[in-house]
């Protein structure tokens, strides 16, 4: 029998590594960015209808990169876990923090115990109410979490375009300002077309208990047209 | 994570009531045997009706519950949003009712997050319909629910009343339906008082009236209390979506109706 060949675990995680960026290196970016009345989430996406930002729960959204199979089956059992928490406990019972929490975990295993790791980087908001109460986890392939304020950058080329937003970003924005200067990077010469926008917030003003809201493709080409 | 389980469909299930079924081992030990009778103890809530009108429905509920020959509750809710463009009213074993529409109204939030994209109005009423099948081992035991539902259909840009019997029949009604302790009377009324070209001040007043002539005939139903200010919940369907009217509209028709009613 044909032994295999040893590979030193640090070399085997570093291969992990490498292979996961890679593959969520080649995607676009998904920005999220506080403004006075919530979190806006930005996506460079052409498709009208795969979406990489969704709803989670009343104050909880959920952004996705890299390969749609594994962030929308991560998406889905998100909800399944939000949704069954409410009906359990209660729906304030419900935060971005357990979901986070929950994705680490699953992120994690995957990375060390499956073939291949998940070749993907998830956004878990929560909006409050008051802009200190808002929470922004960013989950990365391997199960690492960090806790990010103002504004973030995540899939294709984020390190750039996360300076560059930082540079940028001031708080108290407005949605308008907040819409341009998320996309701003984005925009080549020629201009941007809305409907490569996907673009959706947490709005803590809107009426009723889900604060999740699509930005329509005519809202976002009024909004960048001024 | 999402398990495929061999021999299963494909695709997740984007339902929220398998879900809970699936993990709940309360729900399968629930073939237990039949006992003979109503059991007296548990709440019931009583008439629920719904009726069209030219730009959607109106839904409304009278306000009392009862255990046996004992009021339970006179402010009781039976009428809810189910969702932005329904509402589903509910009669039978108030705890069981009020579960079911708690359910009912994840189901279709739960659908609305996994698919991105709301349910046909046929869909969500073919849910509830197998909602109420699925509750039949507690009908055996005398737990009876029986929900009506309505919502606005925007593919035919029309109201739509859906009512059920207790083993999760269900039929759409074309004017107008009832459910409930009351509904032979609050249906009897409706037969007189409906037309097919009804404003919506004329259906809530309508609705209102059904209830009193239901109040007035079934001990289980409460009607209008002026003196207390407990009037009918009425919810109106249009296609802005559902909506309950304030207490002062609902005290404006059921003054009117009750007026008519005075000796001179």
């Amino acid at each position: 029998m044909p032994m295999p060949f040893y590979v030193a675990p640090e070399q085997m995680m570093k291969d992990r590594h490498d292979y996961a960026r890679k593959g969520i290196a080649r995607g676009k970016p998904v920005v999220a960015m506080e403004y006075a009345d919530g979190i806006l989430f930005v996506a460079d996406n052409p498709s009208a209808t795969l979406h990489k930002i969704s709803e989670l729960y009343d104050r909880i959204a959920f952004a996705g990169v890299g390969k749609y199979s594994e962030f929308e089956n991560l998406r889905i059992a998100g909800v399944r876990m939000a949704d069954l928490r409410g009906y359990s406990y209660g729906r304030e019972d419900v935060t971005a923090k357990a979901v986070a929490n929950a994705y680490s975990q699953v992120l994690s295993n995957i990375f060390t115990q499956e073939m291949k790791p998940y070749e993907v980087e998830l956004l878990v908001a929560q909006v409050g109410e008051r802009q200190e109460e808002n929470e922004l986890f960013h989950i990365l392939y391997d199960g690492s979490v960090s806790d990010e304020e103002g504004v973030l950058a995540m899939g294709g080329e984020s390190e750039t375009l996360s300076t560059t937003l930082k540079e940028t970003y001031r708080e108290g924005l407005d949605l308008a300002e907040a819409v341009r200067l998320s996309t701003a990077p984005m925009t080549s010469e020629a201009g941007l077309d809305p409907e490569r926008v996907e673009a959706a917030v947490l709005d803590r003003t809107r009426k009723g208990r889900r604060k999740f809201r699509r930005l329509a493709d005519e809202e976002i080409g009024a909004i960048l047209k001024r | 994570m999402i398990p495929d389980q061999p021999g299963l469909p494909l695709g997740s299930n984007p339902s929220f009531f398998d879900l809970v079924r699936g993990l709940s081992t309360e729900a399968n030990a629930a073939q237990r045997t039949p006992i003979d009778g109503n059991p007296a103890a548990v709440a019931h809530g009583t008439t629920v009706i719904a009726l069209k009108f030219t730009d959607g429905v109106v839904m409304a509920g009278d306000r009392r519950a009862v255990e046996g020959y004992t009021i339970a509750d006179e402010e009781m809710n039976k009428v809810f949003p189910a969702d932005d463009y329904s509402a589903v009213g509910i009669a039978g074993v108030a705890g069981q009712a009020i579960e079911m529409v708690k359910l009912f109204q994840l189901e279709l939030e739960h659908y609305e997050k996994v698919e991105g994209e709301h349910l046909s109005l046929e869909g969500k009423a073919n849910r509830l319909a197998q909602m109420v099948r699925a509750s039949f081992p507690m009908v055996m035991q005398g737990l009876v629910v029986v929900p009506i539902y309505a919502g606005f259909d925007p593919r035919r840009s029309e109201g739509r009343i859906y009512r059920y019997d207790v083993i999760g029949g269900r039929y759409e009604e074309s004017d107008y339906a009832a459910t409930g302790s009351g509904s032979r009377d609050a249906k009897a009324s409706m037969k007189k008082r409906w037309r097919r070209d009804l404003s919506q001040s004329d259906a809530i007043e309508v609705a209102v009236e059904a209830l009193v002539d239901a109040g007035e005939e079934d001990t289980a139903t409460g009607g209008p209390d002026l003196i207390r200010g407990i009037f009918p919940t009425v919810h109106v369907v249009t296609t802005d979506g559902v909506e309950e009217l304030g207490e002062d509209t609902v005290r404006q028709a059921a003054q009117t109706v009750i007026d008519r009613r005075r000796p001179a």
